[in-house]
């Protein structure tokens, strides 16, 4: 493939999650070594067989899982592997520090250089990211990702460090599969699809249905098609809930909150406000240190995670990797994970599996989960195809209460207008749908009530029709 | 209690000291090696190895200094086996270092019954020792607990203020984010292990050349064990990993105390003292402390 960036112009890189920007830019950055092919910088044929390499020819990335080192310091972290040093190899830290305070007052990047980059936010850590590429001297900043942590308001920020950056005559490539982000910050865009550029455009040409169609290979609907929610009796009650996280710190702090049957309930954050914690508790991995959590009128607050499903609990973990499958058993296994030792699926103690296959072709074709038949590992499949594998057996449970934990994380476009059809479906057949996402735009195109939450709380709950996205941003920022 | 006449403080803690060599030597070792990510439970076969070469080289060459260098060149060596074997090979850390532990006690007790037992090697001697002539009983500090206690300080000054040990510390805690920097994590990792097999090996050194001027087989009985413990306990710190060693070379010279006194109490029962200590430590401290994120888990370039 080719791609061309020029000097003072953002070059957007759009394409699915595993259509190869990623990978593209890794090679860039030296981190993965091309099998054939050139890079010309600055008009120079040039070699990138490391990092060190990049870093050398004035290229800087910013990676979409932060490369920094929690418990060392913002200055340490900015000036690790091209350390300031007095005397024989002793770290200059006044030096460092100084240096550090110079650039980010330059781009308008505050942050403390003393503190540790454990203490910070998501938001402050990007920055201590981009500040150390500039340390390094780069010239093209290749973001990935970047602002898929990011508060709306952020993400402003973080688009006027940009524009000031290319003012200043550097380059910038900006990875995302986000098209409103594309068409509001780039110069220039190329479409990725399945390792190939399949367009290059730029904002005025095109406009975003065109530039899903072109990611896509086909066209899709942006907006999800859903009826007014009636929602009927209570299912899911959180009363006065309190948790603490794996530092005994409070992760989430009172929280009363209802679901309802035929309702979703979003609730919307950045990352790391507790709604894993939130969502532990509710599984049954996490003791509550106070309150209550119902099911139906069943109190399950220290159920164990087995009689919580038992319950009529269904649970789309955030990380179908660590948690949602078994990779190594195969897709008709993983189908029946959670009722495998009873009937139908088992006698006794010996397993039926023509019970098992049957039931897992059954929900291969419902749930439209692509592989070669029931026998092939769930490791083989794609991200999309595992996802719904998850979300097939967990829907095929028929719980009483979804909850449904970044159902489409790292999920194709394809994969994820399934699921999101699939969660308005069941909510429409009477489920109670619990959604948490940090992908704010699929909380309010879902969800029928959003709950926002900030450092453990419910600072707010909007129906949809009052939900402001401004607003929403602002609350998840912590501005009361 | 008449074992009380025999406890004279300043004499108690010169004992402690010099326990605490093997301890705070081979513990310094595992702070480096650990805070690099490389987990190294080799110490204590390390010790051992040194603890023969060092005596071996000094009854071949009459040298007791030349046997404390070929000691510490013993203990990088082995040490590198480690590196090579984990880092490069990417064998299991704790699998590399068992290895590394049981071909030690062969290895030397095997050389010990072939060339040692039944020969008329005899001992090397000791290595000098200060004299504290000011203390009641007049106690040695031999030459090897010096060093070690020179070192501390300078270890720790190593890890957290030089750019060697910053590097060191960002390869144990995530190591790809080092390489994003344009560090080698391999080299920094190399370096470490080797240098903990410097200072293990040393310590290793202690136990022929300072203390008996002799070899015995598998005289270093688990002391490269607690060191471990005490870096642990230490929160993977040279100083801490210092006070953890006092804590057990001053039960081990407690309870050595206790049995010269003549206390009627089992030796058996006294000796297993610092190791009791040891597992009571340890099990508080583990879980509380917290480790390099990446120690011991293996760094693959893609």
């Amino acid at each position: 493939m080719d791609l061309t960036v020029e000097w003072g112009q953002v070059h957007a890189l759009l394409g699915e999650n595993g259509a190869g920007k990623s990978t593209l830019m890794n090679v860039v950055y030296g981190l993965v070594r091309a099998d054939s092919g050139e890079i010309v910088f600055d008009g120079k044929a040039v070699r990138i067989g490391s990092p060190q390499d990049a870093i050398k020819l004035g290229i800087g990335m910013v990676h979409q899982h932060f490369m920094l080192i929690p418990p060392l310091t913002v200055a340490e972290n900015i000036i690790l592997g091209h350390e300031i040093a007095t005397g024989p190899g002793v770290v200059d830290v006044r030096h460092a520090q100084q240096e550090v305070a110079v650039l980010s007052k330059k781009y308008g990047l505050e942050v403390d250089p003393a503190v540790k980059v454990q203490d910070l936010s998501v938001g402050i850590q990007q920055r201590v990211e981009i500040l150390k590429a500039l340390y390094r001297g780069a010239r093209l900043l290749i973001l990935d990702e970047p602002t898929a942590v990011l508060t709306p308001q952020e993400v402003r920020g973080l688009f006027d460090v940009i524009h000031a950056l290319v003012k200043d005559g550097a380059a910038v490539i900006f990875i995302t599969h986000k098209l409103a982000e594309v068409i509001e910050v780039a110069d220039k865009i190329t479409v990725m699809r399945r390792g190939k550029v399949v367009a290059t455009t730029t904002p005025k040409e095109s406009n975003q249905a065109e530039l899903a169609r072109l990611m896509v290979g086909r066209s899709v609907l942006l907006r999800v098609d859903k009826t007014e929610a009636k929602p009927g009796q209570v299912l899911l009650t959180l009363k006065d809930l309190t948790v603490q996280d794996d530092r005994h710190q409070v992760a989430v702090d009172n929280v009363s909150l209802e679901v309802r049957a035929g309702e979703i309930l979003g609730i919307a954050g950045v990352e790391g406000n507790g709604q894993n914690e939130l969502v532990e508790a509710i599984v049954g991995l996490r003791m509550p240190r106070a309150g209550q959590i119902k099911l139906g009128e069943r109190d399950i607050t220290h159920a164990s995670t087995h009689s919580t499903l038992e319950a009529g609990l269904g649970f789309i973990p955030a990380d179908r990797h660590r948690m949602g499958i078994v990779l190594e058993l195969p897709v008709a296994d993983n189908l029946v994970l959670s009722r495998f030792d009873r009937p139908p699926f088992a006698r006794f103690i010996v397993r039926a599996f023509d019970a098992v296959r049957e039931y897992a072709i059954k929900l291969i074709k419902t749930f439209d989960i692509r592989t070669e038949g029931p026998e092939q590992l769930a490791g083989s499949l794609s991200g999309g195809n595992q996802q719904k594998l998850v979300v097939a057996r967990e829907i095929g449970t028929q719980p009483k209460v979804l909850l449904a934990s970044q159902p489409t994380r790292g999920v194709d476009v394809g994969s994820i207008e399934f699921i999101h059809r699939r969660l308005v479906e069941e909510r429409d057949n009477g489920m109670g749908v619990l959604l948490v996402s940090s992908e704010l735009d699929e909380v309010l195109s879902l969800a029928d009530r959003v709950a926002v939450v900030y450092r453990g709380r419910v600072v707010a709950v909007f129906d949809q029709k009052e939900a402001d996205r401004d607003r929403i941003g602002l609350l998840m920022a912590g501005a009361a | 209690m008449d074992f009380l006449g025999h406890l004279d403080i300043a004499g108690f803690v010169v004992a402690t000291l010099i326990a605490a060599t093997p301890l705070v030597l081979a513990g310094m070792g595992g702070v480096m090696s650990e805070r690099s990510g490389v987990v190294n439970i080799a110490l204590e076969g390390i010790m051992l190895t040194s603890a023969f070469a060092g005596y071996a080289a000094a009854v071949a060459t009459h040298n007791l200094w030349l046997g404390v260098l070929v000691a510490i060149i013993a203990g990088m060596l082995i040490a590198a086996l480690h590196a090579l074997l984990s880092i490069q090979f990417l064998v299991d850390q704790i699998v590399s270092g068992t290895v590394i532990n049981i071909l030690a006690v062969g290895i030397t007790g095997s050389f010990y019954r072939t060339y040692i037992q039944n020969s008329s090697l005899g001992g090397t001697g000791v290595l000098p020792a200060l004299h504290l002539t000011f203390l009641p009983n007049a106690p040695f500090i031999g030459v090897i607990t010096l060093a070690a206690l020179a070192l501390i300080p300078i270890v720790h000054f190593v890890l957290f203020n030089t750019v060697f040990g910053l590097r060191t510390r960002a390869c144990g805690e995530h190591p790809l984010a080092a390489e994003t920097a344009g560090i080698n994590v391999y080299l920094v990792r190399y370096s470490n292990v080797i240098l903990s097999g410097a200072l293990a090996g040393l310590g290793g050194a202690y136990f022929t050349l300072q203390q008996i001027g002799n070899f015995l087989p598998n005289m270093t009985g688990g002391r490269g064990f607690i060191a471990l413990a005490a870096m642990i306990f230490g929160r993977w710190t040279p100083v801490g990993a210092f006070g953890a060693s006092l804590l057990f070379a001053g039960a081990d010279a407690f309870s050595g105390r206790l049995q010269i006194s003549g206390v009627n109490f089992p030796y058996q029962i006294l000796g297993m003292l610092p190791y009791v200590l040891t597992i009571i430590v340890v099990a508080g401290a583990v879980g509380r402390a917290v480790a390099p994120a990446a120690d011991g888990k293996p760094y693959k370039k893609s």
